[in-house]
């Protein structure tokens, strides 16, 4: 409960950046934290007490592992936000070819 | 101590991490913040018996630091000039959140307790794995094998974000071409 709770603040901590800087390079490092505050409540919700990693072993009990879906899809999702970031970070480089500036506020040519 | 003594206290220092990231004035130092955020998930998720996860994004953050260093470090950084109503706008909207935080604390009570999931396909992944796919690690065995397709989705989208990327990147050199050859 606890430990949810402290997730879903860090999530909320990216969400404070993305709304509130004005700075590009900040809110993509916001939109990061997002992203990682995401994947880990996924693996936090599968976690179960006193359970190994779901690696077949001789002698271990096949009972007493954690969940292996929740961490195939994380592990499709980490790569996913590694290209999603490496699109936002040319994005962000070919605007500030353009305008000089990172700053949101003065790159207004597409709102008109 | 038990594991979620430690994941509290591997969650605080990367919110800790992350206020430090978002405040800082200096680009640098807001990026190696970020790494410290990163790099305790990656904690977090050895503590939570996920070691391909742990390494996996691991990876992820050298590769995110590397790109984001090379990309945003030798800029001339302009500081954000703080205005009034810019602190107006921080201070609504710390409260708005504040006010969901305080709304979200009944939803993650309906949860199951923490370490008591009610998840219950993987039953079938962790008793028949093995025996139907031949991987010893159920993890591989549920992305290359239940959830291929998943995977194949997953590596078209990264196909075409660093296509995406690279088409970009080609268009300023191309104009820069035509800029050097018409001067």
């Amino acid at each position: 409960m606890t430990v949810y709770l402290l997730c879903f603040l860090l999530f909320l901590v990216g969400f404070y950046g993305v709304l509130t800087k004005r700075d590009l390079v900040k809110i993509i490092l916001s939109l990061t934290i997002m992203g990682y505050a995401v994947n880990l409540f996924l693996i936090l919700f599968a976690y179960r007490d006193q359970a190994l990693f779901p690696i077949l072993k001789e002698g271990v009990n096949m009972e007493a592992m954690v969940d292996p879906l929740p961490q195939a899809l994380v592990l499709t999702s980490i790569v996913i936000e590694l290209g999603t970031t490496a699109l936002l970070v040319t994005i962000a480089l070919k605007l500030f070819q353009k305008y000089k500036t990172f700053d949101i506020t003065k790159i207004r040519r597409l709102s008109g | 101590m038990p594991t979620e003594t430690w994941l509290i206290f591997i969650l605080i220092f990367m919110i800790l991490g992350s206020i430090t990231a978002l405040e800082l004035k200096d680009i640098l130092s807001s990026i190696i913040s970020i790494g410290i955020v990163g790099l305790g998930v990656s904690v977090a998720f050895l503590f939570m018996q996920a070691p391909d996860l742990a390494i996996v994004q691991f990876l992820f953050e050298i590769f995110a630091m590397i790109i984001l260093l090379r990309a945003f470090l030798k800029k001339d950084y302009h500081q954000e000039s703080t205005s009034r109503l810019n602190w107006l706008l921080s201070g609504v909207t710390i409260i708005v959140l504040i006010a969901i935080f305080l709304f979200s604390i009944s939803v993650f009570n309906a949860l199951p307790p923490f370490g008591q999931p009610l998840l219950t396909t993987a039953e079938h992944y962790i008793a028949h794995g093995a025996a139907e796919t031949g991987a010893a690690n159920l993890v591989a065995s549920v992305i290359l094998d239940y959830r291929a397709y998943d995977t194949l989705g997953e590596i078209t989208v990264l196909f075409t974000a660093i296509l995406g990327s690279l088409t970009i990147l080609r268009i300023q050199s191309q104009r820069k071409k035509e800029g050097s050859e018409s001067s």
